[in-house]
């Protein structure tokens, strides 16, 4: 039985930031446990550039920004484990893990820091009907085959989806010579960033089909092409509408779900909204002395915010080894209300404040010239306007320690869309 | 000259082959596929049905329950997953009890064992999830689950050791029969046989009518499946039939025996028996049946859909034996459900015919025992401990939804009729049929399989070889 006081589920941004911060408040007993054979997680296949504009105010490429935390993780010495899963996770924080070198190791931890990440929709998920043949990829698997690889999985492309990856993918399939014919979304806005809408279809006169989805993928040993149609204000193909589009290749930007399995096992409560975690302002889950940080938690659009995220969830573990216990007794609860999917934390205890909580969110709709409101009880504390809110675009509000002192007594934060 | 030409490496095919390979002869098997149960057996129900479904005076009724008790100690012998979770045909109507009484009756008749009428309490205590509106229900102890690619991938392997040959990629093109024996011409070869068993499933007409003059068609009839995640398996224990109505047949709910939820079949009759493609309608119409069944189907937990063909007879029965105008050409031809249950009891029937006709003396070298995969995603810790300290690839976990080991993976390439493809690394090893379904782990089993078999990842096929995954390297298009 190895013996640690943090342990860190997961090697990527938001592991190796929630090491480092751990570390930094004077923790030394840590240990990061990766399944890849390197750190970073998925930053090592996003070649293009855009991250780090928050945090270190460059533009740098995913790898780039993640080997800055890998640097500093080498230099902390920080230890961790390359290929090495985890495989069950108890409610009393004993880990199972295992690798080709130690074979099946058992860990107790007096902390862990859940930041296994996400995993990406497959096909199945929504139900495209069809034949199943090669040449269907989420477009992460479709990344890595070509940024890690530099294998192309296919020559004339269709994208689902306007995910982030499924944009980024159009551009980089176009890059590398390949023919990308659509990219097609099934709600009538995208669930991505502006900005790569622009730079990744726009400059490259990939057309973008709102409220059209593919209804069937023909091709029985390899994608021939794939039947798209419009869809109405249910999100059911119309008929009449349909369209063949020739292409070797379906790539899926579907959705993304944080990977808790691990988490279920331990007896870890789950949102049904966000697939993450429910936990407080410590970023504590329902299991004392458990955190859970990036895209375990929910899904982010910006690394530099799972970096924020994973410095506090790095913080409170830390806390806790130094003795800090963060109850919810006497919590306010935090309720998502008009337009708002969710919030984490789902609730804050003013106990274990220290400045603030960055309260995020995302909405369920696009929302022009709207502000987000937040209530302590019936009293509007917050108004902020926004020109603009889009689903894509994840939203931060600061409860100061301020306000929480001025309304001691308040039972409910809600946050809504006005 | 072989002795035997058996065509098709389906359940059927496979099944009788190892019964053969008790017997001092010299047999092999076509398969116009690349690999084992490439045609129905990979995508059907799954069940092995108890057997009150058939008339008594059919070959589905009489095969079906003596099929159903020779899994126990089929699954023991070659190690595959077999489990008797029992089933239950649910009645939503008081009007329709007698029907389930006649079930029972008829289900008697065929030698089932242990069939019991359950009343509403009875069946939701059983089975929670199931809707309160159910009446009753027929409960059939001896219904079970089957992995049906990976039993008939260890009938193959089982064979192959004890000496039968198989040949894949073989299309049969013609058979000619000559005085004595017959001569198979196929894609590939030529070869000449005393007897041709016709297990070719969907085309065992075409195989049929190259040399009988007593056509038979076989009818490709769609059926279409959803598959949910694990963590709602336990959704059903037993597996769960709808008593058939006059709206049809009915859909089942079940549980796999690897332990996700499957949810199927409707039933088209098609022209093409290539078309396994789903339909929308079709996918809508069996999650809308099963809310007959369930309270609640749990869409979020939707990992895959997929449909298969069944091999439907003009005649409505499987077709078994001699060719009556064709000495030495046996068919078992129009295996529909429940043939993957009347599987073992089919073979057993084709093997009496053949004893009949060669008198073969046994291979005193059969060793009836095969070792599947190890399966570390169901070992204990100890077990896990053992294994990687034997080989320390198992420690490496490439398939991480269904925690499948390099170990593993290398073990499914290297053994007798090891996999070459990535859909043959799934079904010996379920490496990519997990909730992500193969996103994380298809690019490292592409790479494996090019080092192991030491071949380009360019090459690497899903199936088929017009199922290339990848088509040049970055920027060569």
């Amino acid at each position: 039985m190895l013996n640690y006081d943090i342990v860190i589920i997961g090697g990527g941004p938001a592991g190796l930031a929630a090491a480092i911060k751990a570390k930094e408040e004077g923790i030394d007993n840590i240990l990061i446990l990766e399944r890849d054979s390197v750190l970073g997680g998925i930053l090592n296949q996003c070649i293009h550039n855009g991250f780090g504009l928050h945090t270190f105010k460059e533009e740098l490429t995913g790898p780039e920004y993640a080997q800055r935390f890998i640097d500093k993780v080498i230099d902390m010495e920080i230890p961790y484990k390359l290929n090495t899963m985890v495989i069950n996770i108890n409610s009393d924080k004993t880990i199972i893990a295992v690798n080709e070198e130690e074979g099946l190791l058992e860990i107790n931890a007096k902390a862990i820091v859940l930041a296994m990440g996400c995993r990406e929709r497959p096909r199945g998920a929504i139900n495209i009907p069809g034949d199943r043949g090669a040449g269907i990829f989420t477009a992460g698997t479709a990344q890595k085959f070509v940024n890690i690889d530099g294998l192309m999985p296919g020559r004339e492309v269709v994208v689902l989806g306007s995910g982030d990856i499924g944009l980024i993918m159009a551009r980089r399939m176009t890059l590398e010579g390949a023919k990308v014919k659509a990219v097609v979304e099934l709600m009538p806005y995208s669930s991505g960033l502006k900005r790569n809408i622009v730079q990744c279809l726009d400059d490259f006169n990939i057309p973008l089909k709102f409220s059209h989805t593919v209804i069937n993928i023909k091709g029985k040993y390899r994608v021939e092409g794939v039947t798209i149609a419009k869809v109405d204000k249910n999100r059911k193909p119309i008929k009449g509408t349909e369209e063949y589009i020739k292409c070797d290749t379906l790539l899926l930007s579907v959705g993304l779900i944080p990977e808790n399995e691990l988490s279920r096992n331990a007896g870890i409560m789950l949102s049904n909204i966000t697939g993450g975690p429910i936990v407080n302002e410590s970023l504590q889950t329902n299991v004392e002395g458990v955190f859970a940080c990036g895209n375990v938690l929910h899904v982010h659009d910006l690394v530099d915010f799972v970096t924020i995220e994973s410095y506090n969830a790095g913080k409170s573990a830390a806390r806790y080894i130094k003795g800090q216990r963060f109850s919810n007794e006497g919590s306010i609860k935090i309720e998502a209300k008009d337009g708002v999917r969710y919030t984490v934390p789902k609730s804050i205890n003013i106990d274990n404040v220290e400045k603030m909580v960055q309260l995020r969110f995302r909405v369920s709709n696009v929302y022009k010239n709207s502000h987000v409101s937040v209530y302590f009880d019936d009293i509007k504390e917050i108004y902020k306007k926004k020109k603009i809110l889009t689903p894509g675009e994840m939203e931060t509000v600061i409860i100061t320690n301020e306000m929480l002192k001025k309304y001691m007594d308040t039972r409910k934060i809600t946050v809504r869309i006005e | 000259m072989y002795d035997i030409t058996i065509i098709g490496a389906g359940v059927i095919g496979c099944n009788i082959a190892r019964e053969l390979s008790r017997y001092a002869l010299n047999i092999c098997v076509l398969e116009r596929n690349s690999d084992i149960a490439e045609g129905t057996t990979k995508a059907n129900s799954a069940i092995v049905h108890a057997g009150h479904d058939a008339e008594p005076s059919t070959l589905k009724g009489k095969f079906n329950a003596r099929g159903n008790s020779m899994f126990d100690k089929l699954s023991e012998e070659l190690d595959f997953p077999f489990k008797r979770n029992g089933s239950l045909v649910l009645c939503f109507d008081e009007n329709e009890r007698y029907k389930l009484i006649k079930l029972k009756e008829r289900g008697e008749k065929n030698g089932v064992p242990g069939l019991e009428i359950l009343e509403r309490e009875q069946v939701l205590e059983k089975e929670p999830y199931v809707s309160e509106n159910v009446v009753a229900a027929l409960y059939a102890p001896t219904g079970g689950i089957v992995c049906p690619y990976e039993m008939t991938i260890a009938l193959a392997e089982n064979a192959y050791t004890n000496g039968v040959e198989f040949y894949f990629d073989n299309f049969v093109e013609d058979i000619e029969k000559k005085n004595e024996y017959f001569i198979v011409k196929t894609s590939n070869k030529q070869i000449e046989t005393k007897i041709v068993i016709n297990a070719a499933g969907l085309y065992a007409d075409k195989i049929n009518n190259m040399v009988s003059k007593n056509k038979i068609t076989i009818i490709p009839r769609r059926g279409e499946y959803c598959l949910f995640d694990k963590s709602v398996g336990n959704m059903a224990k037993c597996t769960l039939f709808q008593l058939p109505t006059k709206l049809g047949k009915g859909i089942l709910v079940t549980p796999t025996v690897d332990g996700n939820l499957l949810i199927g079949p409707n039933r088209i009759e098609i022209d093409d028996k290539e078309d396994v493609a789903t339909t929308q309608e079709g996918l809508g119409e069996i999650l809308n049946k099963a809310r007959l069944t369930l309270k609640e189907i749990p869409m979020r937990q939707l990992i895959t859909s997929f449909a298969g063909l069944r091999a439907h007879s003009s005649e409505d029965d499987f077709i078994i034996g001699e060719a009556e105008d064709v000495k030495n050409f046996i068919n078992v031809a129009g295996i529909e459900s429940p043939g993957l249950s009347s599987s073992p009891a089919i073979a057993e029937m084709v093997v009496n015919i053949v004893k009949y006709k060669l008198n073969p003396e046994l291979n005193n070298k059969f060793n009836p025992i095969r070792k599947g995969i190890p399966k570390f995603r169901e070992m204990s810790n100890e077990e896990r401990k053992e294994l990687i300290n034997q080989d320390a690839l198992y420690g490496r976990i490439i398939c991480r939804c269904e925690t499948v080991t390099e170990g593993e993976i290398i073990n499914a390439i290297k053994r007798p009729l090891g996999a070459r493809t990535l859909d043959g690394i799934k079904r010996r090893t379920r490496a990519g049929m997990g909730r992500c379904q193969s996103g994380f782990c298809s690019t490292k089993i592409a790479d494996i399989l090019s080092r192991e078999l030491n071949i380009s990842r360019m090459d690497i096929v899903k199936n088929e070889q017009a199922s290339k995954i990848l088509i040049g390297k970055n920027k060569t298009l």
